[in-house]
């Protein structure tokens, strides 16, 4: 009718709003910080060695993967109790079909280039049929999924348990145990490559996003200020490779490795670790969650129906199969992180992934995922599993003893959730 | 005449021993405004939601276009080109207004991905249609004011070329200026050939914008009367008394 194409007055803008930054991630990236910086200080700067940045990564991802998909999970108002016993029985059932199912039952002796992948099919059908399973029983049978996941938490404990008679199973198959960290990094050089290529991959995304909106009209940033977004970017993923490139495997490790081989390390050989692979398996997870989050119909009605269930409903969403969905790639995540936990321990082991719900659900939180449903981003809970892990692992180099690390994290989850509390209000109930 | 687009024949629905909409039926034709008129708790969102596929009815019979119908979700309803503007606005708080005007219907790529640049071009277009002042597309709706989330409500039930629209108070949150534009757009759609049904208090808007009103109480229909045949009064008494005066008479 009338036009009114005219921009908004541009008032006051500070440098956070035109990068269009989310002044939430930065408190928790700030946070983050002063964690690493108080803990450096304290224990006289090895916190913030390549070594220690190094562990401290390989330690967080197999929560952090299970925790890209409990957003989704809040997000729906729904909670998952069960993920660290799923991960317990998917890891039962791959650790069983490599070392005895396999070997035994098809004649593939231990070695055979097919164990491992077909020991990793095995456990993420088992996750997703798990979840689906679970899902069914929330969005069919509508029993709260808090109740079906407590369920879950005991049943899956102790299939995990029934399966490998309560033993340890080990060791694991070699490519297998590729994805558990230390034992699977990529070298300096293929770590340099695939850091550029994702640096020139983020910076084409954010040039292309800005085009698109140029076509359809949109106000974009000013130039200015996505040239500093991406030079921000570039920083962050290079830095990142360049501490992991920094991390040297030591001298003794080598000359084992060369034993190996039947060959003798030359004088004064160096090699670095690099990129670990189960870390890169993260971000390719965290990648691939973000765009169902933001860029699919999936993510959208999930969304939505965090926000409104009856107005999903009203709108043609079939909320009861999308819970089912949601709740299948919870399952898979859980066998995904059974894969990269019982790997970095070299075995499966009857309490791996104890506790493991409490830390996950925590990370998602921290992250910024509301427990009221409606909102919660996938690199948040990322950047709260890595704040959780530094609080632990922190602590442990400084000496706290074992009850006070558990007392200060468990303190730490409830005032992480007041502060976003605070902070919601303060913005506007955002 | 020709064939009506909606009739709802013998709708009854009752919610655990209250019976909500009894044995009521009412019919809509192309390019006509039914309004429905009653008390609170009258029954009258009750039977359009069982049109619109919120509600399964308990019996009676649902023809759209002369055919039967089984509505028994909100798909089925949209499959018949039945938009439905809620009386408690059915929007996701936590979206902004592009994501709810396409909730369920999204604009995807060739690559199937959401193509959000065009569903905000797309509601820019539409907003600036139903409320030029429209501006916060960016934001999520829980951030807008009340007659700010009803024209999104409004915009997501015109966009998908409607055939029949439920409008369930689509007014009650509207300054004048919003309400006049509501009223300049049903009189629009009307025009192309739209069947809407409006809910709404206020007898005497309802005298302006409606071609046949109905009545209810209590669950049951009073009435059914074309608004050149009544009088303000006429209506008032029937919503108040429930017994058509000019039937009595
Ligand atoms: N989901 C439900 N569960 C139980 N009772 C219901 C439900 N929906 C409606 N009712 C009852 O059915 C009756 C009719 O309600 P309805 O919402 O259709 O009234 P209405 O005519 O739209 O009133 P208003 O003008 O206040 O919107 C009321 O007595 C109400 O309490
Ligand atoms: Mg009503």
């Amino acid at each position: 009718m009338s036009d009114t194409t005219t921009a908004p007055p541009a008032a006051k803008r500070n440098i956070a709003k035109t990068l269009e930054l989310d002044t939430r991630l930065l408190g928790m990236i700030g946070a983050f910080v002063v964690v690493c910086l108080v803990f450096n200080v304290l224990t006289d700067g090895r916190f913030l060695t390549p070594r220690n940045i190094f562990n401290l990564t390989i330690q967080t991802v197999s929560v952090a993967i299970m925790a890209t998909g409990m957003v989704f999970v809040i997000v729906t108002r729904h909670i998952d109790l069960s993920v660290g016993s799923v991960l317990a029985t998917c890891s039962a059932v791959m650790a069983m079909t490599q070392t005895a199912l396999l070997p035994n039952a098809l004649g593939l002796e231990l070695g055979h280039p097919l164990i491992p992948w077909i020991a990793i099919a095995v456990g993420i059908l088992t996750g997703a049929l798990i979840g689906a399973f679970h899902g069914w029983m929330i969005g069919y049978l509508a029993i709260p999924a808090f109740i079906v996941t407590l369920g879950g938490l005991l049943v899956w404990r102790n299939v995990a348990w029934y399966i490998t008679s309560g033993q340890t199973i080990g060791p694991l198959d070699p490519t297998f145990m590729a994805f558990g960290g230390i034992n699977g990094t990529l070298g300096t050089t293929t770590s340099w490559i695939i850091g550029f290529a994702a640096t020139a991959a983020a910076i084409a995304g954010l040039w292309n996003a800005r085009r698109a909106k140029v076509a359809h009209e949109q106000p974009v940033k000013p130039v200015w200020a996505e040239t500093v977004l991406s030079a921000l970017i570039a920083t962050g993923i290079l830095g990142f490779i360049a501490i992991l490139n920094s991390y040297e495997v030591p001298e003794r490790r080598l000359a084992r490795m060369f034993e190996a081989r039947g060959e003798v390390m030359p004088e004064g050989y160096t090699e670095a670790y690099g990129l670990p692979i189960s870390v890169l398996l993260l971000i390719g997870i965290a990648v691939i969650m973000t765009i169902i989050a933001k860029r699919t119909r999936l993510g959208r009605y999930i969304f939505a129906t965090g926000g409104n269930p009856d107005a999903a409903e009203l709108s043609g969403i079939n909320t009861r199969l999308l819970t089912v969905k949601i709740f299948t790639m919870v399952g898979v995540l859980c066998a995904i992180s059974a894969v990269v936990a019982s790997a970095r321990l070299a075995n499966h082991s009857n309490d791996i992934g104890t506790l493991d719900e409490l830390r996950v659900i925590a990370a998602a939180v921290i992250g910024g995922t509301a427990l009221s449903g409606g909102i919660g981003t996938i690199h948040g809970a990322i950047l709260g599993a890595l704040i959780m892990q530094s609080l632990q692992s922190g602590m442990a180099m400084v000496g706290v003893d074992a009850p006070f690390q558990n007392i200060v994290v468990g303190s730490v989850l409830v005032l992480a959730v007041l502060v976003d509390i605070i902070y919601r209000k303060r913005t506007g109930g955002k | 005449m020709a064939t009506p687009l909606v009739e709802m024949t013998d709708m009854c629905i009752s919610f655990g021993g209250v019976q909500a909409v009894d044995h009521v039926s009412i019919d809509l034709y192309p390019g006509e405004v039914v309004g429905l008129l009653g008390h609170n708790g009258a029954g009258k969102s009750t039977l359009i939601k069982m049109l619109s596929g919120a509600y399964k009815a308990d019996s009676g019979e649902i023809r759209i276009a002369g055919e039967r119908a089984r509505i028994e979700s909100p798909r089925d309803a949209r499959r018949f080109n039945i938009e439905t503007i809620y009386q408690t606005l059915a929007l996701a708080d936590n979206l902004d207004a592009s994501a709810n005007l396409f909730l369920g219907r999204e604009i995807v790529t060739a690559t199937g991905l959401l193509n959000d640049a065009k569903m905000e071009s797309e509601t820019r277009k539409i907003m600036a249609r139903l409320n030029p002042n429209f501006q916060k597309l960016k934001e999520p709706v829980s951030a807008l004011s009340g007659g700010q989330r009803q024209s999104v409500a409004i915009a997501r039930a015109v966009y998908f070329n409607a055939r029949i629209l439920i409008m369930d108070e689509p007014t009650a949150a509207l300054g004048v200026h919003e309400t006049a534009m509501v009223a300049e757009l049903i009189q629009e759609l009307k025009n192309q050939g739209l069947g809407i049904f409006l809910i709404s208090h206020d007898t005497h808007e309802m005298m302006e914008l409606c071609d046949r009103v109905s009545v209810m109480k209590n669950g049951k229909l009073v009435g059914t009367e074309r608004v050149e045949d009544v009088t303000e009064d006429d209506i008032l008494s029937m919503i108040i008394l429930g017994k058509n005066p000019k039937r009595a008479a």
